[in-house]
């Protein structure tokens, strides 16, 4: 019987840290057997050898910032069958999108001296403002755990199990102590999706919000019980200008807090 | 006259998006162009106006490899503004946390990276089915690291338990001595890695590198001390800006650093152990030696050899820490913000990490500057190839191309780091 083709995987990178990719390189006990199941055809962080589209499985890391990347990320769209995109800057925009709230032309000059030689959009947006997306996997890291479900899923033609509850969930089921309650520590983990597996709790620290915002998070009312730990509105702007600030809640909240 | 023209559009096995451009007329190389399209990030300018305390977790996203090392140097850096300085157990346990990104850094590096072009594969994946036992090890060592930061950061990639002052929870000496066992095999694993690596075939090539390192003391420079080179610099941090400065080139988004009115510096492993080499641990010292590093080497391709007897170094130095290990108090100083400038240079994987913040009494950012290892290695890395391909014409283009890239690889750039920056391409006319 003749062996069945292996999907192709492909990774692409926009404007980002690579944090997201090198989760994948950081799958050291599964890193050999995902090379079993799937070919990976374009991975130039970690592989010289690149094969032609079109891939089964496209992850997409980074966001959109030049004009390069705003037609690149076209033709990512059309030789991938699925595309995921992976982490806080393709989904939301990254820290990265802080640009989005000024005048980017102020930003150049800040870092080049030169700053006719460097071309960039505006603003900072995520992969699903130009293309469709077929699954968006959150957290400024991604976890790991969660992209090799995403993986596995594919392969099994499923969808991926990713929780879309709160932090607050999950440190209730880990028996975290309340951060916000016991220590009167500001927490975005009621607005912020889980993932990280309520990581910032558990170091007795607030959570400040990698996996952006839950769907339906209310915001505002968080807003107001922060206020009661004497937060000021100049570091509530900043708490919901972190790492997603362009996702449509938080960069709202944010706007309400700013003078 | 012959002309010929080496061309890599996306470099591969390198952090980051960048290329290479190669012009040679006849024997001579006329142009050369490490380009750099990553698009810039904008760092600098978005720091302005967020919080000191801040500056760790934001800085940490310019580079997903060496997010400790941005969070340490922005951290030394806050600290020195408001005057305070971290010492004891919390200094141990922030030099532990760096050894394991070393560790992790530097296996992948060595093994992922860069041995599969010395062994002649495409990626580590291809060349595990060849030596499957070597690329498991390496991936073992490689989690090691991970699991040190996991144990201290909270996580690999852009750890949460660092902050300026120390850490928010600091961990047990139980919880610690859970890390002596893999700790120990990882040290005996790195030991081996010195002898796979000094057994490559290694090009004759040598180059008159001005080497700048971090400089300290009593102790192999991980997170601070003296800024130092083979050729006189010897300055506090404070001083850093005054003998270097960086320059825009048109080619690419990634500034270039200089040594004032001389020009090109080399910073990475190589430079720290060319300038430190009596700081290493014995066995560190004798594995180098053994391996016919010697005391000074200025052939680019055996960083991956310097690189091996760091990680013989880290493991040691870890379980050093681990063994002397005693928890503090309180997992963090008090910080109060003050009026001021802060310097911070801690050494990154990939060579000397820089950054300077002004703050006001409200602890606002007022201004930043950071100054990549791949910004201070893109000159050198240049000039590498300005001398390597001449010496090579004769050799099959894609050979050519191939070792071109490899001279790249040598530095482990970290282009997204220079871009707060790399693209291949050799045109023979």
């Amino acid at each position: 019987m003749a062996k069945a083709k292996k999907p192709k995987l492909a990774v692409w990178k926009f404007a980002s840290c690579s944090g997201c990719q090198l989760s994948l390189l950081d799958c050291e006990d599964e890193l050999l057997a995902i090379a079993e199941t799937l070919e990976i055809a374009y991975f130039p962080k970690a592989s010289s050898a690149v094969k032609k589209g079109p891939y089964d499985l496209s992850l997409v890391e980074g966001s959109i910032t030049t004009p390069h990347d705003a037609h690149r990320i076209h033709e990512v769209r059309k030789v991938s069958k699925t595309l995921v995109t992976i982490g806080a800057c393709a989904t939301a925009g990254g820290i990265q999108a802080l640009r989005n709230f000024k005048d980017v032309k102020d930003f150049i000059s800040t870092v080049y001296v030169s700053p006719q030689f460097i071309q960039v959009l505006d603003k900072s947006t995520p992969i699903a403002d130009h293309v469709f997306v077929d699954f968006e996997l959150r957290g400024c890291p991604i976890d790991k755990h969660q992209l090799l479900e995403v993986v596995n899923a594919f392969l099994n033609k499923r969808k991926p199990i990713v929780p879309p509850y709160s932090v607050c969930m999950e440190c209730k089921r880990r028996g975290i102590i309340c951060v916000m309650v016991a220590y009167g520590t500001p927490c975005l983990g009621p607005v912020t999706q889980t993932g990280c597996g309520a990581l910032c709790p558990s170091y007795h620290r607030g959570c400040y919000g990698c996996f952006g915002p839950q769907e339906k998070s209310n915001t505002s009312s968080l807003a107001k019980w922060w206020k009661t730990l004497n937060v000021s509105e100049d570091n509530l702007v900043r708490a919901f200008r972190g790492f997603n600030a362009w996702a449509d809640s938080f960069r709202k909240e944010s706007e309400v807090h700013e003078k | 006259m012959k002309n010929r023209s080496v061309k890599v559009d996306c470099l591969t096995r390198v952090e980051g998006e960048g290329g290479l451009e190669i012009k040679i007329k006849g024997d001579k190389v006329t142009d050369i162009q490490f380009n750099i399209f990553e698009p810039p990030r904008f760092f600098e300018a978005f720091l302005h106006g967020r919080l000191f305390t801040e500056a760790p977790d934001i800085t940490a996203r310019i580079c997903g490899i060496c997010p400790i090392a941005y969070q340490m140097s922005s951290a030394h850096a806050m600290e020195m503004a408001c005057g305070v300085k971290v010492e004891g157990p919390l200094r141990d346990l922030r030099r532990l946390v760096y050894c394991g990104e070393w560790i992790e850094s530097h296996a992948l590096h060595v093994y992922m990276l860069h041995a599969p072009d010395f062994l002649g594969y495409d990626d580590a994946i291809s060349m595990a089915k060849d030596h499957p036992d070597l690329v498991k090890q390496g991936l073992k060592l490689k989690k090691i690291g991970n699991e040190l930061m996991i144990l201290l950061g909270g996580r690999e990639i852009h750890p949460i338990n660092i902050c300026v002052g120390g850490f928010f929870k600091v961990p047990t000496p139980k919880e610690l001595q859970k890390m002596a066992e893999p700790l120990k095999w990882a040290l005996k694993a790195s030991l081996e890695t010195v002898k796979f690596v000094s057994a490559l075939e290694f090009p004759e090539f040598e180059q008159d590198y001005e080497f700048v390192s971090v400089n300290h003391d009593r102790e192999y420079p991980i997170n601070e001390g003296r800024v130092i080179s083979n050729k006189g610099i010897d300055i506090v941090v404070t001083d850093f800006l005054e003998i270097f400065e960086e320059q825009q080139v048109k080619h690419s988004t990634s500034l270039h650093a200089v040594v004032k009115d001389r020009g090109a510096y080399h910073v990475g492993p190589l430079a720290r152990y060319n300038l430190n080499f009596d700081k290493l641990t014995p066995l560190a010292q004798k594995a180098a030696v053994e391996a016919g590093l010697g005391r000074q080497c200025n052939n680019p391709f055996k960083s991956i050899i310097a690189r091996a007897v760091e990680l013989v170094f880290a493991c040691e130095e870890a379980l050093r820490i681990i063994d002397n290990y005693q928890m503090p108090e309180k997992p963090y100083l008090d910080v109060p913000p003050k009026a001021g400038i802060g310097h911070g240079a801690t050494e990154a994987p990939r060579g000397l990490l820089y950054h300077k913040y002004e703050i006001d009494n409200d602890g606002v950012i007022k201004a930043a500057r950071i100054i990549a290892p791949t910004s201070q290695n893109q000159k050198v890395i240049e000039n590498d190839l300005a001398a390597f391909v001449p010496l090579n014409l004769d050799l099959p283009h894609d050979t050519l191309t191939w070792k071109c890239e490899q001279a790249v690889r040598n530095y482990d750039p970290c282009i997204s780091c220079s871009c707060h920056f790399l693209k291949l391409n050799i045109e023979q006319e």
